[in-house]
């Protein structure tokens, strides 16, 4: 029988040369006329140690990486296909403290299975939410959700059990679910190793979500930087369709769900949830006043429920395991688990799902193993380009929704992005207003206009000029943008530049800047 | 490829086969630039009629998304990023270093046609900061170094 090896071909794992590791495995058991069974699964999200290669053994999957075609030959010589020791060797993969320590709910399936494979799906739990959703009504599926406590992990934290209630009982001839996969965030990937590495549940969790409101079409809007999530997403739907899992009557229920994947162009303001519907709309990615909400008036002016991926790829567990077992992770009002993205400047960046409540501490230095510099840990921003810069003097909030709202930060996508001591904070507030500027829908003033002057007024404090005045007027200005921007985008550039000015005033000219 | 010699048929097949798609524009201007690497000038009138909109709401999407683009591009497009993650990992010497080597700043093409830079905000590679793409195809933990590997390689596969 031929032995299973395993290589992943997630974006970052073939961003380290996975793809070449892979055919010189292949190659090499040729040459030694082995026979081998190659799998290309997803990514564990221990990408210090990608190209992880895995083997298939009596004991489990054993674990080698980082493995480069250069290592392959001594590999085979010392044996790997039977799981001996090497100086690459990381043991058997699932007792890998970094991977055992976590709670994967979400993405339990990420990196094990063949993303592609519908059988390795099936035979790894996947689809079972969506048979016993079959067996409940509409409103039984969203009381599961609302019981689960699930909040939208796109970054607004919205209840989303509440949010398909809605939709349930808006009035329609058409409905929509619409997947936010606009994952622009600096610092986030979850969405992207889902859709890679296991978008069957994706695909699962969007037939449920249309069950349970009422709607026969779904779009996932992917921004266009992911070209091997879109390659994977349309092979999984064809197979999905192929297998009456999705189509005109889903296993036989009579109950029909489409689905078809759009592409963005390449604008930040797209993961706004009304910008994105304008643009799969075909126009340009403006946000919309609300009232109406999407869930009222949406896509094409009908009933929509707009989630991210991950919300949506939660529920397939939630359907399986009941709202109640999901519940019971977590903390406070912040129930279920996050699949927190670690990058930067860190030595051991990853995927880290876990339920809320572990503090950035645990996160920065048990798992991360502090910077990859090797030199202090001055900062991080948590939630993306719009989160804040959170000092190491509050490494101790535990990641929760309101104990991060309590300090002024946002847990957001759950990405964080590690800063060492050579950073200067002056010039990370620049960027946020820069950023704002580049990325702006220009539909409203506080936004459009507010970033550049953001911008001009940072060079200024930068340049030493007029520093207490001008660093008055940037207070000003985000006091305007923060409370008059139409969407998030303006709304929330301040939090990394008055988080940077408050927290690290030295930046910015030292005793100016600390008055307030 | 200029400006005036774009291929008419090869658009015209482009939105003959989309233009019934709900929400066609965008499918639309994807299809275009994937046949010809960019959207000629010329097929706005055509996008307009058939989707039954002004040209200039046309021009409108198509300047509004960064990754549309109205000229020809190089041979190979490189989108190095320039977000925070990547910034945290020397992004700033890479990019400094990429217009350095390439002898262009972003939005241009080198001389011999060869490379189209561009900046891009999120690769989604953020644990192997800082990235690059090329042509889609993303690299990880690129140093000023590996940088000019991975333009040789590139220039090899030629």
């Amino acid at each position: 029988m031929s032995i299973k090896v395993y290589v992943p071909r997630d974006s970052s794992a073939l961003s380290l040369g996975a793809e070449k590791t892979a055919k010189a495995i292949v190659a090499e058991a040729g040459k030694r006329g082995l026979d081998i069974n190659l799998v290309r699964n997803g990514s564990r999200g221990l990408f210090w140690l990608e190209p992880l290669v895995e083997v298939e053994t009596d004991n489990g999957r054993v674990a080698y990486g980082p493995v480069k075609p250069k290592d392959v030959d001594g590999l085979f010589d010392a044996g790997f296909l039977e799981g001996c020791s090497h100086c690459l060797s990381l043991g058997l993969t699932e007792e890998i403290e970094y991977l055992k320590k976590q709670e994967r709910l979400t993405n339990a399936r990420v990196g094990i299975t063949d993303p592609v494979s519908l059988e390795d799906y099936l035979s790894h739990d996947g689809y079972r939410g969506l048979q016993n959703a079959l067996k409940l009504t509409p409103a039984e599926i969203v009381k599961q959700m609302t019981d689960s406590g699930l909040r939208g992990r796109g970054g607004a934290a919205f209840p989303t059990g509440i949010k398909w209630n809605t939709v349930l009982n808006a009035q329609g001839d058409q409905k929509y679910i619409v997947c936010n996969a606009d994952e622009g965030d600096s610092g986030t990937f979850s969405d992207r190793m889902i859709m890679e590495d296991d978008p069957f549940v994706l695909i699962e969790g969007m037939t449920i979500a249309g069950l349970a409101v009422g709607a026969t079409k779904g779009y996932i809007y992917l921004r266009v930087e992911y070209p091997h999530a879109h390659k994977n997403l349309n092979t999984a739907i064809a197979s999905a369709e192929k297998s009456g899992y999705l189509g005109a009557d889903i296993c036989g229920s009579g109950k029909a769900f489409e689905l078809e994947v759009r592409l963005g162009a390449g604008a930040y303001v797209c993961g706004e949830e009304t910008s994105l519907l304008e643009s799969l709309e075909g126009k340009r990615g403006l946000v919309r006043y609300k009232p109406p909400l999407p869930a009222i008036k949406g896509l094409f002016g009908k009933p929509t429920v707009i989630n991210n991926v991950i919300s949506l790829a939660s529920v397939p567990i939630i359907l399986d395991k009941g709202g109640e077992y999901y519940k019971n992770f977590g903390m406070g009002r912040s129930r279920g688990t996050l699949p927190i993205q670690l990058a930067g400047n860190i030595k051991h960046p990853g995927l880290i799902e876990k339920a809320f409540g572990i503090t950035l501490r645990e996160l920065l230095y048990d798992y991360g193993g502090g910077s990859a510099s090797g030199r202090p840990i001055k900062a991080v921003q948590v939630g993306g380009p719009l989160g804040a810069f959170v000092p190491e003097s509050q490494f101790d909030t535990p990641l929760d929704y309101e104990a991060f709202a309590a300090n002024w930060a946002v847990l957001g996508h759950g990405g964080v992005v590690v800063f060492d001591d050579t950073v200067n904070m002056a010039k990370m507030a620049r960027y946020a207003m820069e950023f704002c500027a580049i990325e702006s829908c220009g539909k409203c003033t506080p936004c459009r206009i507010g970033s550049t002057r953001g911008v001009e007024v940072l060079d200024k404090i930068i340049n030493n000029q007029d520093r207490a005045r001008n660093i008055a007027l940037l207070r000003d200005l985000s006091d305007v943008m923060l409370n008059s921007s139409l969407c998030a985008l303006g709304g929330m550039t301040p939090f990394p530049v008055l988080s940077a000015l408050n927290h690290f005033p030295g930046d910015f000219g030292g005793v100016a800047a600390a008055e307030k | 490829m200029s400006q005036s010699d774009w291929d008419k048929n090869a658009v015209t097949q482009v939105i003959d086969s989309l233009k019934d798609k709900p929400g066609a524009m965008l499918p639309i201007l994807h299809g275009i630039q994937d046949t010809l690497g960019y959207i000629p000038k010329g097929s706005v009138p055509l996008i307009a009629s058939a989707l039954n909109v002004s040209r200039a709401e046309v021009h409108g999407v198509i300047t509004f998304y960064h990754y549309f683009r109205e000229s020809p591009p190089g041979k190979h497009t490189i989108h190095v990023c320039r977000a925070e993650s990547c910034q945290s990992m020397n992004g700033f010497e890479l990019e400094v270093h990429a217009k350095a080597k390439l002898g262009i700043d972003y939005h241009e093409t080198t001389q011999d046609g060869n490379f189209s830079l561009e900046p891009v905000y999120c690769l989604g590679n953020c644990g192997c900061s800082p990235a690059v793409s090329i042509d889609g195809e993303v690299y990880g933990r690129v140093t000023p170094e590996r940088f000019d590997e991975i333009l040789d390689e590139v220039r090899a596969q030629a």
